[in-house]
């Protein structure tokens, strides 16, 4: 018999560490429990862009909120985080997607993001190795980045000083009402936390959550290359967009002077094997923005699935059908940006205080009544 | 094809300084004989060298004619090349 706990957290990537940070400093009592080793999921796969995205009102508020507790946390967080204020530059192809950025720029002040538009001969300056007849970028300043297994792993360091535990290599086999099985052990909880991401759907049927497989490629070290995290104007179209197959620019400095080569978007279940056609895809993107990645070397080259849901929204709260159950999960690309924002806000409507941001759009029982499904 | 080590030589730039190396080397054999061993540094900033020599390790690269990242195991010298290694680091 293992003592009761007010919650249990399935999962520890960056989600679950951030529910358990959150809930811990709460006040309860909170055991977080990982199949393999904290943040070795999607968390390993992620870019770790601290981004805010406004490709819906929910988004943009969960996005937005997100990165006001990132920049408050910052100063508090372990250097190997590698937290670096670098911002992100979302460039501009044409005339066309930069007429459009006027209107993406009062968006983001409306949520009290102060964002840039460069024209072109500023965004040469700001990025040399971008191609030339490019027609200009927004410039969000306040965007960051992290690496992503160590913000897991300094989200449980906060959660262990506030008297949460992490049990790591424990499979849960079963969920049930206020409480988890594994093997043999009963564990009793006052509720439950699947943040098991793309893996949720095991433990809870009924979930609709898939995983859509990404490829990163890192490069050698080639220090002030790039100096923001760049980012293709038409991404969010393949973000958003649910087809089979699809790519897009985004290239990241890291702290030691490599670079982080995205994007990827497809849905193949749970193939990890490298996609050797896609990755062509995806650097020629690469290339066509910055021809000069041509004589940089890649050194590898690995997989993830972001947990994906219908109408790309996370889930957020009670799931009804078995008591105490509560869901973290279905961040998409998105769950390194708004892990803290989700843990802040699971942990107040489970304590019932007044959560800061409105937390209706991310309600899971939305996906019973089909809302959303688009 | 025939190689004169010892006989002939080249000019090259290494740092920054002029020196004159044999013809027929490799660039680490070339660095290796001025003294050098610390052909590049870490992430962590330790000095690294050649380990392999066969281009398998990555551990000698050195900056040649203004590209990062080459490995000096592998690449010949030639009249008026230009090496920047970690040794002034």
């Amino acid at each position: 018999m293992t003592a009761h706990h007010d919650a249990v957290v399935v999962g520890a990537g960056i989600v679950g560490a951030a529910c358990a940070a959150a809930l811990a400093r709460a006040g309860m009592s909170v055991l977080v429990l990982d199949a393999s080793f904290a943040g070795s999921g999607t968390t390993a796969a992620g870019m770790g862009h601290l981004v805010v995205m406004d490709d819906s009102p929910a988004q943009l508020a969960l996005t937005a909120y997100s990165a006001r507790l990132w920049t408050a946390l910052a100063p508090e967080l372990p250097r190997d985080v590698e937290h670096e204020a670098c911002g992100t530059l979302w460039v501009a192809e044409d005339d066309e997607q930069l007429s459009a950025v006027g209107a993406k720029q009062r968006v983001y002040a409306e949520c009290g993001v102060a964002t840039e538009i460069l024209l072109p001969a500023q965004l040469a300056e700001a990025e040399p190795h971008l191609r030339p007849g490019l027609a200009g970028a927004l410039l969000v300043p306040g965007d960051a980045v992290i690496y992503p297994p160590n913000g897991a792993r300094a989200l449980l360091q906060r959660a262990a000083a506030d008297g949460a535990e992490l049990r790591e290599g424990v499979r849960v086999d079963a969920i049930g009402a206020r409480q988890v099985i594994v093997g043999n052990e009963r564990i009793s909880c006052d509720c439950v936390i699947n943040a098991a991401g793309a893996r949720v759907p095991e433990l809870t049927p009924g979930i609709p959550i898939v995983p859509r497989k990404g490829h990163l490629v890192i490069t050698d070290r080639y220090p002030g290359f790039c100096r923001h995290q760049l980012v293709e104007l038409g991404y969010l179209t393949s973000a958003h967009t649910m087809t089979t197959e699809s790519v897009a620019f985004n290239v990241q400095p890291r702290a030691t002077g490599q670079m982080l080569i995205g994007s990827s978007r497809e849905l193949v279940g749970w193939d990890a094997s490298i996609n050797r056609s896609i990755v062509r895809r995806m650097l020629d993107r690469a290339l066509d923005f910055m021809p000069g990645l041509a004589l940089t070397s890649a050194i590898r080259t690995w997989t993830g699935f972001r947990p994906t849901t219908p109408d790309k929204l996370p889930l957020i709260g009670p799931w009804e059908e078995t008591p105490g159950l509560w869901i973290a999960a279905g961040h998409e690309g998105l769950g390194i940006t708004t892990s803290v924002g989700t843990g802040q806000l699971l942990a107040d409507l489970i304590t019932g205080r007044e959560p800061a941001i409105d937390p209706v759009p991310f309600a899971p029982s939305r996906v019973l009544d089909g809302v959303g499904a688009h | 094809m025939a190689i004169n080590v010892g006989t002939a030589e080249l000019n090259i730039v290494v740092d920054d300084q002029r020196v004159r190396v044999a013809a027929g080397t490799t660039v680490a054999a070339a660095l290796f004989n001025l003294g050098i061993a610390a052909f590049r540094r870490s992430v962590s900033g330790e000095p690294r060298g050649p380990v392999c020599g066969m281009g398998v390790c990555f551990e000698c690269r050195v900056m040649i004619d203004s590209r990062p990242h080459q490995r000096a195991c592998l690449i010949a010298v030639t009249d008026g090349m230009n090496i920047r290694t970690a040794s002034q680091a």
